[in-house]
């Protein structure tokens, strides 16, 4: 089943452009949120807005970018694949802040409580982990990096279904009641892992 | 009229019917979709935007909502039981509330609870007394005299504010029902009108709470001093946000214990149930005494952040003190172990 007659296509300055305006759009939202937080503009609480805001911005991002490989494949359109490793930067740029936020502004860098609040809070530590993770992945996304780990590039970059994982169980977990958004999220992320698994399916019959 | 190049003859169209937008759509269903709208936003890629929708002033909503119009009240201040520390705004204390029934979020209560009805109201009394009672909406604003006392409020999430309630000890409306020498309890219950509470229809809007919501304490504690029926904030009537038209206000124990919009007070001599106990009993214990010692499962409670003033850079942390520094309180719980009845 295929969506468009041909594979989407874009030329280089549209791609060029494309990228421009994404990063544009992602790091314009994020220091416009600040801006509104700095002027208190935010709400009540500007410092739990921000947290939540930068939080659901990282988690939002990375769903994007998991749907980019099945959108390149069923659209087709195999140009999107240009933006995948962008916009899997900034899940990891949203998450950084996102932990900052919290250090900096929530806890005001109160620095034995910061560390015993990620070893001792599972929630926290199960975030922690998912963020060292994306570190990982981020650091080994240049293309030199990328061929200089060869064939074990592909098996930790799948790691992200794992960050994946974690983060949905950092956001479920810090909410003081289960039937929140978070099922909506785990939902979503199902969805847009269902192709991946039949795609697996086929491959492992294939092995066989 | 006019003839185009290829010679064809154009008519400029002319609706045979017109329509006012109002006309096509009926207001209820338009706003009901604005609000199906709304609901999903944070699932699109709107998602990004919804820490940001809270901002005032950038984002505000063009319905017109009329907001609960808050009365001035009658009220002489109690010095010695007020703090003099920086009070939170108006603005905050009525925009960021944690009340389950009007939706999740902080920001959800001021958003959907403004046409609530406050009146009538009936706020009934009962159980292990000799002498049960109902009040009335007139009742309850002045059967008492009010007073203002400045308290801090600790909510349970590590967030304090400072705030000036008005309002009267609940000891004078519970001598006024006498109770029975074996009452050992007190009961509360907030009122259930799922057709006014949203969350009490809609689960997922209600975070899943077993509705209604109830909140009780040991009688030594109602009938302390600083156990206060609140019916005002600011000099007014509280707004439907803040628990209107009369809540509970304990300020030594965690904001969940001072339960809203109260519709039931009921004497009793077993330990009646309460709703985030009864949700999860490993995080949240009957006393939710405010105590720096003991943590909440995820995360510490050794400090909170007070809400006043100001944005980003102008927030403070500061120690939590035991009992919400109200350590008149500490009577109360001599030989309990604190850690166990937390």
């Amino acid at each position: 089943m295929k969506l468009l007659n041909k594979p989407l296509r874009l030329s280089a300055w549209q791609i060029t452009l494309s990228k421009t305006l994404l990063h544009l759009l992602i790091l314009g939202w994020v220091i416009f949120t600040f801006y509104l937080g700095v002027t208190d503009n935010l709400g009540a609480d500007p410092v739990k807005a921000l947290i939540h805001f930068t939080g659901i911005g990282a988690l939002n991002l990375l769903l994007i970018t998991l749907l980019i490989s099945p959108a390149a494949r069923y659209l087709p359109a195999p140009v999107l694949m240009r933006f995948r490793r962008m916009l899997g930067i900034y899940v990891f740029v949203y998450a950084v802040i996102h932990l900052l936020t919290y250090i900096s502004f929530e806890l005001q860098f109160d620095w034995s409580l910061v560390v015993g609040e990620i070893v001792k809070r599972p929630y926290i530590t199960v975030g922690m982990v998912a963020l060292l993770l994306l570190a990982a992945l981020t650091i080994t996304s240049p293309n030199k990096v990328r061929q200089r780990l060869g064939k074990r590039w592909q098996p930790l970059h799948n790691t992200i279904y794992f960050v994946v994982f974690l983060a949905l169980l950092h956001f479920s977990w810090s909410r003081k009641t289960g039937l929140q958004e978070p099922v909506i999220y785990w939902a979503i992320a199902l969805l847009i892992l269902l192709p991946r698994l039949q795609y697996l399916k086929q491959r492992l019959q294939r092995a066989r | 009229m006019s003839f185009s190049k290829s010679g064809i003859m154009t008519k400029r169209f002319k609706p045979s019917q017109t329509f006012k937008s109002n006309e096509i759509t009926d207001e209820a269903v338009f706003s009901s979709r604005r609000s199906l709208l709304k609901s999903m936003g944070f699932v699109g890629a709107g998602a990004l935007l919804s820490g940001s929708a809270t901002a005032r002033g950038w984002f505000d909503d063009d319905e017109d909502k009329p907001a609960f119009k808050a009365k001035p009240l009658d009220f002489t201040r109690n010095d010695s039981l007020s703090t003099d520390e920086t009070m939170t705004p108006y603005a905050k204390v009525t925009s960021y509330n944690n009340f389950y029934e009007f939706g999740t979020s902080k920001d959800d209560p001021v958003e959907n609870a403004q046409n609530f009805q406050v009146d009538p109201w009936s706020l009934k009394i009962d159980g292990m007394v000799r002498n049960p009672i109902t009040l009335s909406y007139d009742d309850i604003l002045s059967k008492f005299p009010l007073e203002e006392r400045v308290y801090r409020l600790r909510c349970v999430e590590a967030w304090s504010m400072v705030i000036p309630w008005l309002g009267f000890e609940l000891n004078k409306l519970l001598k006024l029902a006498d109770p029975l020498g074996s009452a050992k309890y007190v009961a509360f219950k907030t009122l259930f009108d799922p057709k006014q509470m949203p969350g009490q229809r809609n689960p997922f809007m209600g975070g899943g709470i077993d509705y209604p919501y109830v909140e009780g304490l040991r009688l030594d504690e109602a009938m302390h001093p600083l156990s206060l029926m609140s019916v005002g904030v600011y000099g007014k009537t509280l707004p439907p946000q803040n628990g209107a038209p009369i809540r509970l206000v304990v300020p030594w124990k965690y904001g969940f214990k001072s339960i809203k919009s109260v519709v039931r007070i009921t004497l009793t001599d077993q330990e009646p149930p309460t709703t985030w106990n009864r949700l999860a009993a490993h995080e949240y214990g009957f006393y939710a005494n405010v105590n720096p010692n003991v943590a909440h499962p995820r995360w510490s409670q050794a400090s909170e952040r007070r809400i006043t003033k100001g944005g980003l850079f102008s927030q403070n942390r500061i120690d939590t003190e035991m009992f919400n520094g109200y350590q008149e309180v500490a009577p109360l719980y001599t030989n309990m172990d604190l850690t166990r009845y937390y």
